[in-house]
């Protein structure tokens, strides 16, 4: 999140889309209610009226995997009605910057498009440079080649009827969610926009929240309170997890992951972003000494100039390997890697195209599983359809501590690091994650001690100090992440300070100023709100620098005023010659007419409307999902997203436009399970509550296939297929699509053969492998489905002999 | 201590049924066996397992959108408990009126008849009470009297995430209750309070009662049998109490 769950109730037009937050993430429903309370418009855009569209202001429909047709299409109304935030688009993004004369888009292809790789050539998707390598601009935003009038030009398509005939959502209610969300548009009023898995889990997920980004940036709406581009993420600590480098392209701290075509520290940190415009902060050119304080925290003493402190004893991934989680289990089922670490995760239901998963186990030597609850992967070997003795994976079950059973630190969807504190010690022999990598580690180092091994260089020289008598020490660690001055031995104060000489060390830039010389600041749990817009500055700890909203200079005008006096986030105090109010993004004096531009991060300083960095183009277009109802793409002859990896051959198959699978079919999540159930399923309130796997569908789709509420039925795609109960309801409708009427079917992905045994499977039999370009994340939330009612099988009759 | 009352806004109600499940988890009740049937609500009703049990309730509203209403159902502490009046008939003790608090609770340590419980349940104008056949105990939810006796929220209005649930002074919650009417007036012209000035369990609608549930407002405020309606004419001088503040 840019912004925080509380800022919820500064807003004055929340839309949530792409997720389902009273359901999902029902805690943070009272600061929906609170900005309700004072009058603020609730709007919720889904394939379903959910506990959500309940409490909605303005409910409307729209088919799964259309999203993009949508906002695209309010990117034309706000266009086309004057309602952007003129002065913050002239000034705070990239409108008015001039685009190279060879980019071009046409019939669903940008520029560059090489249809045997798949991939784009992206050099024609660039900003034109002067000759002193500043991005040249017309202020007026009137040049042709302009950012503003490419973004026009793109979005003049995307019509009104045609984005109702791709979405089925009526133009009335497009019209009504446009104008609405469009009134916050001048500064005196803030719009946010809150999405989850229903915006990512698609073939054009990142483009998704992009044309999203586009809107909060021409309504000016990011980097104030009350806006923001919010994801609610699924999970407590999902945003820890990938601050501290979780997924395969990235160390902790989002550093690009080594790769073999950059052997020594001098050829990884040649890529760091750089820019010739001094109004531009580009905070990433600070990059290579994070990623030295990074290895000094990694090797310690080990780690010296000499050696590039341990750069080479780096994992580096192949130059253009994509190690992301459906190819990681594509090269499994191939039988590319022998043995596996299940880590607080349950694939078996969890992956899309669950069944390849499944098959994929077995495939392995061995794998550890380590859970709360004994879950379906790590039973794979004797579920559905599984013959015990022909597998020879060998399984490892390894307890680990509930959440209340450890201490630590969890990072929330709004970027604040939060201590916890253990209430409870585990049951039996389960200890706590930490504790078990610790001496997992410690017994790998003492087998390559013995043993040696290929390239035991980083297993040896890793520095494994964190435990305080004998005792893994969860305090150790949060040091090490916020980093030390290795020259006084004290901690940092905050990343400011970090060196690329290796005299400091830090496991986490981002979160260096989290554990200082002044106490865990993620402990705190003062109640003081200085700016009344519910910060609370000294409560936990809030990365980066504990700024609570991140790109808040946007807010101010060129004199550091606020633009909205209602809700002052930051203010320049001209005397005493500082920012009064949030950690300001940066503190640099005001922008003036040629001061620093407030989006730091950016290497042009300001916000990408045209976004040249991701692999499938710098404007989103609507492509249709990889399964989907209708033989062609409305908006041009692309009929899916022309970049996305596909999969082929065994069980990964799919059926766009069959008949026998006409249904566009969703998962999702309900407020009594959490993700596979693992954990939830167990507990008896809860499967109470939520005990069985359905199938939700309209009364018009129920009719056509003689289904009544309550009947058991089959849902089935190309690759599998699982029995639900029927919940017929009038919460889902029939969509007109392109004239033809399209039903729309859904089913939750919390349940698994294990626990409860009528339980029923996971919904994710039925999902694609298939992933978003950029960042692969699987499309689990729009593909085509068959539901049709059980029929029970006529009962054996006894044959007499 | 102040008599006592929920105020339950049902406009705020998401049924994220954090609440059923608190007061399972403080009344340590255990989950029962349910099944998928077509809906949501789950359990499908009060039990002596479930003393509090968001119902849900679809409906089609007249412009044909669909709405879904959410009704936290639970005992109304009514400030004439008629099941007390029933009840004190078969067997003494058996429902208990504190006088301080005004909660209305069941006596686990008192027996009741199949039969007699019978007339008990029929005499509740919200079908509040439930019966364990095999053990012969009444049960329903307590106002957490345990809790509230040490100054402590119920664990529902604890648990609650959108401010849809409140207890306090009775005088507070009615306050409550009527501002709030006010507020969502313009919205839903049809908003009312249930049964207001009768329970301590008050709650706001948005719409026509049945809509939520059957028992939503009193099904028969006088109680049910010609017994009831007899007794209502010599109430015990306590519940005067009530009537003069």
């Amino acid at each position: 999140m840019t912004n925080h769950y509380i800022d919820f109730r500064n807003s004055d037009v929340i839309l949530n889309m792409g997720g389902n937050v009273a359901e999902n993430h029902p805690v943070s429903f009272k600061w929906i209610q609170a900005a309700k309370d004072k009058g603020a418009i609730f709007i919720h855009v889904d394939p379903r009226f959910t506990r959500t569209s309940t409490k909605a202001d303005i409910f409307v429909r729209l088919r799964s995997g259309t999203d993009i047709a949508f906002l695209g299409g309010m990117i034309k109304y706000i266009l086309d009605h004057n309602l952007y935030d003129e002065f913050y688009v002239k000034n705070y993004t990239n409108a008015s910057f001039i685009v190279n004369p060879k980019y071009s888009f046409e019939d669903g292809l940008f520029s560059g498009y090489d249809p045997a790789k798949r991939t784009y050539d992206k050099s024609t998707w660039a900003l034109e440079k002067d000759e002193q390598g500043i991005p040249k601009r017309d202020m007026t935003l009137q040049d042709p080649r302009c950012v503003f009038q490419l973004l026009k030009h793109h979005y003049s398509r995307y019509t009104l009827e045609k984005v109702s005939q791709i979405t089925g959502t009526p133009v009335a209610d497009l019209e009504k969610v446009y104008k609405t969300y469009g009134t916050t548009g001048t500064p005196d009023k803030a719009g946010t926009v809150l999405y989850a898995m229903g915006w990512t889990q698609h073939t054009v997920g990142v483009q998704n929240i992009r044309a999203m980004s586009i809107i909060q940036t021409l309504l000016g709406n990011m980097g104030i309170a009350g806006g923001g581009v919010n994801a609610l993420r699924g999970e407590s600590n999902v945003q820890g997890s990938t601050d501290q480098g979780l997924l395969f392209h990235i160390l902790p701290g989002y550093l690009p992951t080594p790769r073999a075509q950059w052997p020594t520290l001098e050829d990884y940190n040649k890529t760091t972003p750089s820019t010739k415009d001094p109004r531009s902060i580009n905070w990433w050119r600070h990059r290579p000494k994070y990623l030295v304080s990074f290895l000094k925290s990694m090797f310690g003493e080990k780690a010296t100039k000499e050696n590039d402190f341990g750069y080479p004893w780096m994992p580096k991934l192949d130059p253009t390997q994509d190690a992301s989680w459906l190819n990681l289990f594509d090269e499994m089922y191939k039988g590319t890697f022998t043995g596996f670490f299940a880590w607080g995760m349950n694939p078996a239901c969890s992956s899309a195209n669950a069944g390849k998963v499944r098959q994929a186990l077995a495939k392995l030597d061995w794998m550890v599983n380590v859970n709360v609850f004994d879950n379906e992967t790590g039973e794979f070997w004797r579920g559905p359809g599984m013959d015990p003795k022909k597998i020879k994976t060998e399984v490892f079950q390894l307890p680990c501590a509930a959440f209340m059973e450890k201490e630590g630190s969890i990072s929330n969807s709004g970027r604040w690091m939060q201590w916890r504190y253990k209430a409870a010690n585990p049951p039996g022999e389960a200890r706590p994650d930490g504790d078990i990598m610790y001496e997992l580690f410690k017994k790998v180092r003492a087998l390559y001690e013995k043993e040696k091994g290929a390239f035991p260089e980083p297993i040896l020289n890793l520095k494994w100090d964190y435990e305080t008598d004998g005792h893994f020490d969860i305090h150790k660690v949060a040091k090490e992440i916020n980093g030390y001055d290795l020259t006084t031995g004290k901690l940092m104060a905050n990343f400011v300070g970090l060196k690329d000489d290796g005299t400091t060390s830090c496991g986490n830039w981002l979160y260096s100023a989290s554990y200082t010389e002044a106490g865990n600041m993620a402990a705190r749990r003062k109640k003081t709100d200085p700016t009344g817009l519910g910060l609370y500055p000294e409560w936990s700890w809030c990365w980066p620098l504990n700024r609570r909203i991140i790109y808040n200079r946007a807010s101010v005008d060129l004199d550091g005023n606020p633009r909205d006096p209602k809700r002052p986030l930051l203010r320049w105090d001209p005397s005493g010659k500082k920012w009064i109010g949030d950690v300001p993004d940066n503190a640099v004096p005001p922008m003036g007419t040629n001061g620093a531009y407030p989006f730091i991060m950016k290497p042009d300083g300001v916000a990408s409307i045209f976004g040249p960095g991701l692999n499938d183009g710098p404007f989103p277009e609507h492509y249709e999902p990889l399964e989907c109802p209708i033989e062609k793409n409305l908006m041009s002859s692309q009929r899916i997203n022309p970049v996305v990896k596909i999969f082929e051959g065994g069980p990964d198959s799919f059926a766009s436009c069959d008949p026998k699978y006409p249904f566009v079919c969703t998962t999702y999540r309900v407020t009594e399970h959490w993700q596979t159930g693992v954990l939830t399923r167990w507990l008896p309130w809860l499967i109470e509550a939520e005990p069985q796997v359905f199938c939700e569908m309209s009364l018009e789709l129920a009719k056509l296939r003689g289904i009544k509420n309550g009947d058991r039925v089959i849902v089935e795609t190309q690759r599998g297929k699982l029995e639900a109960v029927a919940i017929v309801t009038s919460r889902l409708k029939p969509f007109t699509i392109a004239g033809q009427t399209i039903h729309q079917i859904g089913v939750p992905w919390h349940f698994g053969w294990l626990q409860p045994k009528d339980g029923g499977e996971s919904a994710n039999l039925l999902t694609p492998t298939v992933g978003d370009p950029n960042t692969m994340i699987p499309e689990s939330k729009a593909f085509m489905a068959n539901v049709r009612k059980l029929t029970k099988q006529p009962a054996k009759k006894a044959v007499k002999g | 201590m102040a008599d006592k009352s929920f105020f339950i806004d049902t406009t705020k109600c998401t049924a994220c049924r954090g609440c059923q499940i608190a007061c399972k988890q403080w009344n340590k009740n255990p989950g029962t066996k349910t099944f998928q049937k077509g809906n949501h609500q789950n359990p499908p009703d009060l039990s002596i397992s479930t003393f509090k049990l968001v119902r849900f309730n679809e409906v089609v509203l007249p412009g044909g959108e669909p709405q879904w209403y959410f009704f936290p159902d639970q005992c109304r502490h009514c400030m004439s408990p008629p099941c007390k009046e029933v009840a004190d008939t078969k067997a003494k003790g058996a429902i208990i009126h504190d006088e301080k608090t005004g909660a209305v609770i069941f006596n686990p340590k008192v027996k009741i008849k199949s039969s007699d419980f019978k007339e008990i349940r029929e005499a509740c104008p919200y079908d509040i009470p439930r019966y364990n056949l095999n053990t012969n105990i009444m049960a329903k939810c307590t106002m957490c009297f345990d809790r509230i006796s040490e100054g402590m929220l119920p664990a529902c209005v604890k648990t609650c995430p959108t401010g849809a649930m409140s207890f306090g002074d009775r005088e507070e919650m009615l306050e409550k209750a009527n501002k709030r009417l006010e507020e969502v007036k313009g919205r839903y012209p049809d908003a009312m309070l249930a049964n207001p000035e009768d329970v301590r369990t008050i709650y706001l609608l948005a719409d026509d009662p049945k809509k939520y549930h059957k028992f939503a407002v009193a099904m028969n405020p006088f109680g049910i049998t010609r017994k009831m309606a007899l007794k209502h004419l010599f109430k015990p001088l306590n519940h005067i109490r009530h009537l003069v503040g």
